[in-house]
């Protein structure tokens, strides 16, 4: 020894493993303007493809005549349903078990949708000939509230499926009734509501949005005639999926598609799905023997590929007149648009929305959600949720701060009172769920002290005061939100997407020089996981991160693995990725006792090497053993050093956190600013809490935009109003809040590093902090309930109808 | 979002401009800092056969400050027009104004001249103008004419300009007194929910002069000398201020949009004037 060899702190140091704020490795070719997105991909004679898009929202298709657009120099193709049909690709299943138009057949049932894809040697000759495309359209009733959808003599959407009174999901009990989806114990709910000393109900809508990542929807398809490989490189959340679909739809032999996801900008669930112009796309190679590229444009994004939430959530709860919860009771009205493309495992069309009993322990309850059909975009995916979480939060966190109203009570003491006991876990909730593990009463105490909860009460007393002596004209709201997520999907026994069971996996493979590449079956839309799953790799087999390659998103290379969203990506392939490293860990043990000449089992692991208990300086570091691994002749083992691993999880894992929203409103104009926001997160293991840190950043950011302005309008005939981002809220900077992040560690027991998944819990847990804090603004006079999103003349008219404008 | 197929031309001189707009008639329009025009051509809402570039045309640049008057040529970007401290000095209600306007990025490129012509009833600097008493100057091939902000706009998009006119600079007199320009919007980048622009003067504590004009309020900026002389000889107390604030909202006409239904835009329209006035009095 000397003095140049590293203290152990600094072997750890050096590994930039778990817990380990280390900078993101992507961010050099991001900030750069150097990543390589699908549009960056040019191949040699490639075509470009744009769709004629329906500018009705329902209406019949009589005829299209593209007979001028073929004309049109440089137009190489134009395909409708009529060319799909033979091929039977002018439907495809969606992945909610419904089916939906490839290209219009017979009629349109959105504004926007694919009605003719043209296909051009640029995309300006494209654009042109979708001008020259003449459709004769035959305008029909439009239905764009799901209540009105369900009137006995609504008008029939789906044409397709006249007289088919069954679903993917059971009976359909209406020609525009999707399915019923239940769960719980309906009537010992309605007993212990009838019985109950309080009740609060209330209708709790959270509005149809949008994932909108700054990277459109789009793929560029070339089929080999010569070799019969079809590549497919594409912006997609789930290639593998995308490889098993375009295989099960075209007939072309699984091992012959390739598809590879790119860098992407942003999925946040936009990505997930299979979109119209993935399948054009592909046949159009087929047909033409060339590559054709489709990338989306904002307004075709916005329009037409899939939007999240719009569910009407009619809720009851129930509780003592001390504010002990009884009894929880909700039935959705959920608007899925023309076709349902719900993106949820196969066996849950509402999602995971009966998580809706949220971090309170409540002894019953009840969930029905209907799935209705309208004259809109399809989708219903999950924007940066797992699955519907994102409306059972809101749900639960309106419906305890409306029972906080009906009690009398402050809703930070009513959800202190009700939370699941520390103690309770692991706990049953009525609704079905298994929540691993979880402290929110350590949370949620720390959260009031940091944002002094008592000092907010008292000023927020002192403005009521002096709104009503003429003082002030702005009010000041306290939003708080104790969220409990349900993510990683999941165990394969319940979850699946199309039969293929939800696990992940991870390969690794060690170089002979002690470095590393492993491919996981996730793909990063932004998350950073070529930085974190290095550090997981790092501190699991001794390898510095900087030396660890991760590569995703190449289906030709990848284990298979059902891709990333719903914050899987961590709790599933973090898992595998943890587990793998362990295999490669086991096996380097047993070459280091060979190379150390003892038993193995008188070998201990000590962060980058093993060495011999009770003798420290006998040691072999794991690049010692990398490097034996291929170049020494071990009797009994096999050279090299990789391995693979397919985790298959037994449980969800359940993130939660306490946030605090502290706004100031402007009774005249509606106008607010948010004046502090405090998200503290408990996602378990902390892998990298820079990572984290801008995970909630930009989550919250969302969440912000959902609730103060963010939305997807339709007018009464079905027109989007908010088809560009002038319309549709995407805060810059400028109007981002501030944010101050927190933390409390509790471990997932079943995770073998014990994360959770953060990615997804700030647009969950901000969307309510936002929108109560509106509403305690206003808790005062007499306000209960006002939708979102809380823009300035919604806000205004809340002042307006409380009569506060005078 | 691709625009259909159009010839780009760059003059060097204002003449080669305007003769161009003679020799294409319609198909030709002018393009300054095309935040106006180049997303209604990607839309394919305007079909421009000839776009007439004036980024090369050097009598359209200069910002000059002289003998009480201002003169802005039309090609200066609204980054300029906030960094000229001269201007500041001498209007500073269009600094004040010009920061409100997008963001720096699109200030940037985004032109005083463009901002003026296009007739766009959200765009910021025509209330502005009005509110200051502004001349534009067109020529065109039959000449050069001065015409006064204040009855230059016509309707959405329709303009005292003639289709072979370029309107060439803006001409100003140097503002004193009080000033204020209050406007909401919803985010960075949006047209105004409602905006007001204020002008004063103060002798013995009284409002001496007044002028007013809102923005994105009707389909034409408005100028409001009803709202104006409601001000002039009060004290500019809470009486005043709610009668020009009638009169204002005798003299506009919103329309419901994403940002609102009609209601609401006339009550936070007599809101921000109420604020823009109150600023403004506080600086006269």
């Amino acid at each position: 020894m000397n003095d140049l060899t590293p203290t152990r702190e600094e072997r750890i140091a050096n590994l930039k493993g778990m817990g380990t704020s280390r900078k993101r490795v992507e961010d050099v070719r991001f900030t750069q303007g150097k990543g390589n997105y699908v549009d960056d991909i040019k191949l040699q004679g490639m075509l470009f493809g744009d769709f004629v898009r329906s500018p009705y929202a329902h209406a019949r298709v009589k005829s299209i005549n593209a007979d001028a657009a073929r004309a049109l120099p440089g137009v190489v193709a134009v395909l409708t349903a009529a060319d799909l049909a033979p091929l039977n690709l002018h439907w495809m299943p969606t992945l909610a078990g419904d089916k939906q138009m490839v290209l219009a057949d017979g009629k349109v049932l959105f504004q926007g949708q694919e009605v003719a894809f043209v296909v051009a040697t640029d995309r300006y000759i494209a654009a042109d000939a979708i001008e020259l495309v003449e459709v004769d359209y035959e305008e029909l009733p439009v239905v764009v509230d799901p209540f009105a959808a369900m009137e006995p003599d609504a008008p029939v959407l789906r044409e397709d499926l006249n007289g088919i009174m069954s679903g993917a999901h059971g009976p359909r009990r209406h020609h525009n009734h999707i399915f019923l989806w239940e769960t719980g114990d309906k009537a010992a709910t309605e007993e212990a509501l009838g019985a109950a000393e309080v009740v609060a109900e209330e209708m709790v809508y959270y509005h149809r949005t949008h994932p909108c990542p700054l990277e459109t929807c789009g793929c560029v398809a070339s089929m080999d005639k010569v070799n019969g490989k079809l590549t497919v490189w594409g912006t997609f959340q789930a290639p593998h999926v995308v490889r098993t679909v375009a295989s099960l739809l075209s007939g072309i032999e699984e091992h012959n598609i390739r598809v590879v996801s790119p860098d992407i900008g942003g999925g946040f669930g936009n990505k997930v799905g299979v979109y119209p112009g993935y399948v054009c796309s592909i046949v159009a190679s087929i047909v033409t023997g060339k590559p054709v590229k489709w990338v989306e444009d904002r307004m075709d994004n916005l329009m037409a590929t899939a939007f999240a939430r719009d569910y009407w959530m009619k809720g009851r709860i129930s509780a003592t007149k001390e504010g002990k919860i009884t009894a929880l009771r909700c039935h959705v009205t959920a608007d899925h648009g023309a076709f349902d493309a719900c993106a949820d495992p196969t066996k849950f069309p509402a999602g995971f929305f009966h998580i809706c009993t949220g971090s309170y322990d409540i002894p019953v309850a009840y969930v029905g959600v209907d799935g209705v059909y309208t004259n809109k975009a399809p989708g219903g995916v999950a924007y940066r949720c797992s699955f519907r979480v994102t409306e059972a939060a809101y749900f639960i966190e309106r419906m305890i701060e409306v029972l906080a109203i009906e009690l009398g009570m402050d809703a930070a003491e009513l959800r202190r009172i009700n939370f699941i006991r520390k103690e309770q876990f692991p706990y049953q909730s009525a609704l079905g769920w298994e929540y691993d593990s979880g402290d929110y009463h350590t949370a949620w105490d720390k959260a009031l002290a940091a944002v002094d909860y008592k000092g907010l009460r008292e000023e927020q007393a002192q403005r009521i005061a002096d709104f009503k002596a003429g003082r002030t004209r702005k009010l000041l709201g306290i939003g708080l939100t104790h969220f409990t997520e349900i993510v990683g999907a999941g165990p394969v026994k319940n979850c699946d997407i199309l039969g293929m069971g939800m696990f992940d996996s991870c390969e690794i493979r060690i170089h002979p020089t002690g470095s590393a590449i492993a491919r996981l079956g996730t793909i990063s839309q932004g998350q950073g996981h070529a930085t974190t799953f290095a550090q997981i790799i790092a501190s699991e087999i001794g390898l510095s991160a900087d030396s660890i390659t991760v590569e995703e998103g190449d289906t030709d290379t990848a284990p298979y693995g059902l891709g990333t969203y719903g914050s899987r990506s961590t709790p599933v392939a973090g898992a595998a990725t943890a587990l793998c490293g362990r295999k490669i860990r086991a096996k380097a043990q047993m070459i280091a006792a060979w190379l150390l000449e003892v038993h193995e089992g008188d070998l201990e692991w000590d962060v980058d090497r093993f060495q011999v208990k009770g003798a420290p300086e006998r040691f072999k570091t794991m690049k010692e053993i990398a490097y034996a691994a291929y170049n020494q002749a071990i009797p009994g083992i096999e050279p090299g050093l990789e391995a693979v691993s397919y985790y298959d999880p037994p449980n969800m894992t359940y993130p939660f956190g306490a946030y605090i929203a502290v706004m100031e409103i402007d009774v005249d104009t509606g106008e607010h600013e948010v004046r502090q926001f405090y998200a503290l997160d408990d996602c378990g293991t902390r892998i990298n809490p820079m990572v984290i840190e801008g995970q909630v950043h930009g989550g919250a950011t969302e969440g912000y935009a959902i609730a103060m302005g963010q939305e997807i309008a339709y007018d009464e005939i079905g027109n989007v109003k908010t088809g560009t981002l002038m319309d549709f809220f995407l805060p810059t900077a400028w109007e981002t809040p501030h944010y101050t992040t927190d933390h409390t560690e509790t471990p997932s027991p079943h995770h073998p590093i014990g994360a959770k998944g953060v990615g997804e819990s700030p647009n969950v847990g901000s969307v309510p902090a936002f929108s109560n804090a509106v509403h305690d603004a206003f808790r005062a006079f007499g306000l209960r309930q006002s939708h979102m999103p809380h823009d300035h003349w919604r806000i205004w008219k809340i002042a307006r109808d409380l009569g506060l404008h005078g | 979002m691709i625009p259909s197929a159009f010839e780009y031309h760059r003059p060097g001189d204002l003449a080669s401009a305007i003769g161009l707009l003679t020799d294409h008639g319609d198909e030709a329009r002018v393009i300054a800092g095309g935040h106006s025009l180049i997303p209604m051509m990607k839309l394919r809402m305007a079909a421009v056969g000839h776009l007439v570039d004036l980024q090369a045309v050097a009598e359209l640049k200069g910002i000059t400050v002289e003998g009480g008057r201002v003169t802005i040529g039309a090609m200066v970007t609204q980054a300029e027009l906030i960094g000229h401290e001269g201007l500041a000095r001498a209007v500073p209600l269009l600094r004040e104004a010009a920061l409100q306007i997008a963001d720096p990025q699109v200030r940037y490129v985004g032109t005083v001249g463009g901002n003026v012509a296009n007739g766009d009833p959200g765009n910021d600097m025509p209330g502005l103008m009005q509110c200051l008493g502004a001349s534009f100057t067109l020529v065109g091939p039959g000449g050069t004419r001065e015409v006064a902000a204040r009855g230059f706009y016509h309707g959405l998009y329709a303009t005292e300009r003639a289709d072979d006119e370029i309107l060439t600079r803006i001409t100003l007199p140097v503002a004193a007194g009080g000033y204020a320009y209050e406007k909401q919007k919803r985010k960075i980048g949006d047209y105004a929910t409602a905006a007001a622009a204020v002008l004063l003067t103060k002798s013995g504590g009284k409002v001496a002069s007044a002028s007013i004009a809102t923005t994105n309020l009707s389909d034409v900026p408005v100028w409001s000398e009803a709202a104006a002389a409601a001000l002039v000889g009060s004290d500019c107390g809470a009486a005043a201020v709610k009668a020009a604030v009638a009169a204002m909202l005798g003299d506009i006409d919103p329309q419901k949009d994403n940002r609102g239904p009609i209601e609401f835009k006339r009550h936070v329209a007599g809101v921000i004037l109420g604020r823009a006035i109150a600023r403004a009095w506080a600086r006269a």
